[in-house]
């Protein structure tokens, strides 16, 4: 087992961990709003880390460069979705969650 | 190696499900859609590189463009009831 095996082991683990917790995030929140939060950074980066984890097993070739585009697109796309879905929630009228023992 | 970080990931895409199904708003349900869509790419990615096959990272690269393009479509046909 070489280095780059490691560390392409390393990166894929870490991604993974970032993966489940936004999904049990995005189960356990109370909010809409909330549910945002591990939707919207916490995805992004775990997908960047297991990608980011593929480039460095394959090595420079072409099949990194097309890795290396698609971690491009999410990196900007996923976080202009999110925002998107926000603002027409936000736009339809949709209100923030608030403690009960609060009002 | 890479089949275990699927595995992984498609746990993960089922514990979004669950929002997708119970979710009680519209807004919940295109959300879990965006993030399944952007798990089924690095799912694409990971196949590519369990089966030796890296015509897959194209598939995953168009994929990544349709689901950007269906979130805003779900956006607008949820808040205009049509999409011209």
């Amino acid at each position: 087992m070489n280095i780059t095996t490691i560390i392409t082991a390393i990166f894929l683990t870490i991604g993974c961990f970032f993966s489940v917790v936004a999904a049990i995030g995005v189960v356990r929140f109370p909010d809409f709003y909330s549910r945002m939060h591990p939707a919207g950074k916490n995805d992004t980066l775990g997908q960047t880390l297991i990608l980011i984890g593929l480039i460095i097993y394959e090595g420079f070739s072409f099949v990194s460069i097309k890795l290396l585009l698609i971690i491009i697109f999410i990196f900007i796309a996923n976080p202009t979705a999110t925002h998107a879905i926000a603002k027409a929630a936000y736009l339809a009228g949709l209100k923030p969650w608030e403690k009960e023992e609060k009002k | 190696m890479f089949n275990i970080a699927a595995i992984a990931i498609v746990l993960a895409a089922f514990l979004i499900l669950y929002r997708a199904i119970k979710g009680p708003m519209m807004y919940d349900r295109a959300l879990a859609i965006n993030i399944i869509g952007t798990k089924t790419v690095v799912i694409l990615a990971l196949i590519g590189f369990i089966y030796k096959r890296p015509h897959f990272l194209d598939i995953a690269l168009v994929y990544a463009l349709i689901n950007f393009i269906a979130t805003f479509a779900i956006l607008k046909y949820i808040e205009r009831d049509r999409l011209d």
